[in-house]
C-alpha cells in the first residue's frame, strides 16, 4: 500500500534544509508509520538527490498529532536563494515521499 | 480583556488582499498582521532602497492600506482594530510616512509607529563566520543586507504609545502576534509556558491561508471547498494563551486537525525547541480539537528561555542565473528533448561558456526528483540552467536553448529564456546587546 493511502504531508525550507511532515489520518495508523517510516529508509528515498556529505537525516515524533517530522539537510543545492532547481525550495518533496510503499498486515 | 481577537492578513509579500479586507470587516478582530518577509525579501528590498531612497518597502503597502485602514482604529460599535505588520522591510521609517500620507488622504486620524534597529549591516564584524562557511569581510561589495531577527520589544513599545498602525523591518514572524498577546494581557517577558503558547498562535497563523485550508487539497484524499475564495485565519486567545483558529464565517476554505497540524509542523525542525527571539518554544506535545466546524482549538503548547543570540540574515550578491526552456510534443518527444539536451550542453562546452555549476532536465520526466516513472509523457519540456559569475555569461544560456529552433531536433517549439542576478543569504548570530532596538513616532 502507498503511504499516500495513509497519511497527509507539507514541505517547509529552511536554508538548503528540508523538513517534510508525514501525519496519519487516522489514529490507528500512527504506529505502523512511526514502524516504517525510519530515518534512513527516508534518505535512501532521496539518496539521488542530497548532497553526497550532507548530515543525516533526523525524524522526530509528534504523538499528538499522528505525526512524523523528518529534516533534511543538504537537499535544497545551496538553499532556496542559489539553486538551480526548477522547485528551488523543495516544496514538492513531501507528495513524492508519499509514494513509499507501506507493509501492511493482511 | 477577556478575549483577544488576531487576524492574519497576509501570508507572503504578494499574497491575496480579499481575504485581509473580509477579516478588517468581518472579523470582529481587535489586530491585523500582515507578514510578509520571506528569508530573501528584505535583501531585494534593500536594493531598491539603494536606488530610491524612499523606497525599499513592501510593494503592495499602499494598496494593502488603502484597503484595510478604513476599519482601523476606534469606530462606533466595534472593536478597536490595530494594524501590526512587517511590510517596512529595508526601510520601516519610508513605509510609515507612506502610510500616514494614505491615512491623511482617506481623512483617518491615526498614529504609525515605526520599529527600527534589525538592520545591522554597519555593525557587523568583519572577521564574523557566516553558516556558508565564509566571513563578513570576504563578501565585500558583495555584501547587500544583513538584518537582527528582532522580537516583540520594538512593537511592545509602539503599542505602548498607541499606535493604530505598527510598522517594522525583520521581526521573527511569530513575534509580530506574540507582541499584541503580551501587551493586551501582560505577560512578562520570562513567562515562558505563555510565551510558547502565544507563539504558537503565532507560528499556525503566519502563513495566512495556510492554515484555512490553502495549500492542503489533494482531491479525493483532503478536499477543501471554495479555495479561489479562501478565508484567512483569526485566533480567539484568552489571558493564559489558550486559543482556538477559526475564520469568517461564509468564507472559502477549511479548518480542521488535519490543516493545523500541516502547519504546526511546516518549517520546523526540533518541535521540542522551536526557537525564536522570545522564547525556546515547546510544540512537540500540542494536539488539536475540533470544537465546531472550522473552529480548532490548540493544546499543550510550552516553552523555555529565550536564546541568549539573535540570527541575523545576510544578503549578498552571487552571480547571475541564465536559464532556458524548449518544449516537444508527441511521439518521440523524450528521446528529441534528451538530444535537445545533450546539444545544448556540448554547445556550452565548445562555446567555452564560463559556469559554476549547471542543470540539464527534462520537465514532466526528471526535473523535481530525478526519474522515478518509466511511463512516457505527450509531452515534455528541456530546461537548462546555469549559474554564472558574469551576466554576459548567463546570458549565452538562454541564447545556447532557444538557437535550437532552427539548429537542434525536429519540433521544437515555445522557447523561452531569462537571467536573473543571484541575491543569496546566509545567517550568523549576534549577541542580544549588540542589536538596539526604538520607535519612531
Amino acid at each position: 500500500m502507498k503511504l499516500h493511502m495513509l497519511a497527509h504531508s507539507r514541505t517547509g525550507d529552511k536554508g538548503d534544509t528540508s523538513n517534510i511532515s508525514i501525519i496519519a489520518y487516522r489514529a490507528e495508523d500512527y504506529p505502523l508509520l512511526c514502524e516504517q517510516l525510519t530515518a534512513e529508509r527516508v534518505a535512501e528515498f532521496f539518496a539521488g538527490l542530497r548532497e553526497l556529505d550532507a548530515p543525516p537525516v533526523r525524524r522526530y515524533e509528534l504523538p499528538s498529532v499522528q505525526g512524523l517530522n523528518f529534516v533534511l539537510p543538504g537537499i535544497l543545492r545551496g538553499g532556496v536563494t542559489r539553486s538551480l532547481a526548477l522547485d528551488a525550495h523543495g516544496k514538492c518533496l513531501g507528495s513524492a515521499l508519499l509514494d513509499l510503499d507501506l507493509i501492511t498486515p493482511t | 480583556m477577556n478575549t483577544l481577537r488576531i487576524g492574519s492578513g497576509a501570508g507572503y509579500s504578494g499574497d491575496r488582499i480579499e481575504p485581509a479586507v473580509e477579516l478588517a470587516e468581518q472579523g470582529d478582530l481587535d489586530y491585523l498582521v500582515f507578514e510578509c518577509l520571506a528569508e530573501r525579501t528584505i535583501a531585494l528590498a534593500q536594493q531598491v532602497r539603494i536606488s530610491d531612497p524612499q523606497g525599499g518597502y513592501d510593494p503592495l503597502l499602499g494598496e494593502r492600506m488603502h484597503r484595510v485602514l478604513p476599519f482601523v482604529g476606534r469606530l462606533a460599535g466595534r472593536r478597536r482594530l490595530r494594524v501590526i505588520t512587517n511590510m517596512g522591510a529595508a526601510n520601516p521609517l519610508a513605509a510609515a510616512i507612506e502610510v500616514r500620507r494614505i491615512a491623511a488622504e482617506l481623512g483617518l486620524g491615526l498614529k504609525v509607529v515605526a520599529v527600527v534597529g534589525d538592520d545591522v549591516l554597519h555593525a557587523l564584524p568583519g572577521e564574523q563566520l557566516l553558516d556558508n562557511g565564509q566571513t563578513v569581510a570576504s563578501l565585500g561589495e558583495r555584501l547587500i543586507s544583513a538584518n537582527a531577527y528582532l522580537g516583540v520589544d520594538g512593537i511592545l513599545e509602539a503599542l505602548r504609545v498607541d499606535a493604530d498602525v505598527v510598522i517594522t523591518g525583520r521581526v521573527a514572524d511569530p513575534s509580530l502576534f506574540l507582541a499584541p498577546q503580551m501587551f493586551e494581557f501582560g505577560w512578562a517577558a520570562d513567562d515562558w509556558q505563555r510565551l510558547g503558547r502565544g507563539t504558537l498562535v503565532g507560528h499556525l497563523l503566519e502563513c495566512a491561508g495556510q492554515v484555512s485550508g490553502g495549500y492542503f487539497a489533494d482531491p479525493g484524499f483532503k478536499d477543501v471547498d471554495d479555495l479561489a475564495c479562501l478565508g484567512f485565519p483569526l485566533a480567539e486567545v484568552d489571558a493564559d494563551g489558550h486559543a482556538l483558529i477559526t475564520k469568517v464565517t461564509g468564507s472559502g476554505g477549511r479548518i480542521s486537525r488535519a490543516t493545523c497540524a500541516e502547519q504546526l509542523i511546516y518549517e520546523v525542525h526540533d518541535p521540542a525547541a522551536y526557537l525564536t527571539p522570545d522564547v525556546t518554544a515547546d510544540f512537540s506535545q500540542v494536539g488539536f480539537v475540533e470544537e465546531n466546524v472550522d473552529r480548532v482549538r490548540i493544546q499543550g503548547a510550552d516553552g523555555r528561555a529565550r536564546p541568549e543570540q539573535l540570527k541575523v540574515s545576510v544578503g549578498y550578491l552571487d552571480g547571475w542565473i541564465g536559464e532556458g526552456q524548449m518544449s516537444y510534443g508527441g511521439p518521440g518527444a523524450v528521446a528529441r528533448a534528451q538530444l535537445a539536451r545533450d546539444v545544448v550542453l556540448k554547445r556550452l562546452e565548445l562555446m567555452g561558456v564560463k559556469m559554476q555549476e549547471v542543470r540539464a532536465e527534462l520537465i514532466g520526466i526528471d526535473a523535481l526528483h530525478g526519474q522515478r516513472s518509466s511511463v512516457e509523457p505527450w509531452e515534455v519540456r528541456l530546461r537548462v540552467a546555469a549559474r554564472c559569475e558574469e551576466r554576459s555569461e548567463a546570458v549565452r544560456v538562454g541564447n545556447e536553448v532557444e538557437t535550437l529552433y532552427t539548429n537542434g531536433p525536429s519540433g521544437g517549439g515555445g522557447a523561452s529564456k531569462n537571467v536573473r542576478q543571484v541575491v543569496a543569504v546566509a545567517s550568523l548570530l549576534l549577541p542580544r546587546e549588540s542589536v538596539k532596538v526604538r520607535i519612531e513616532v
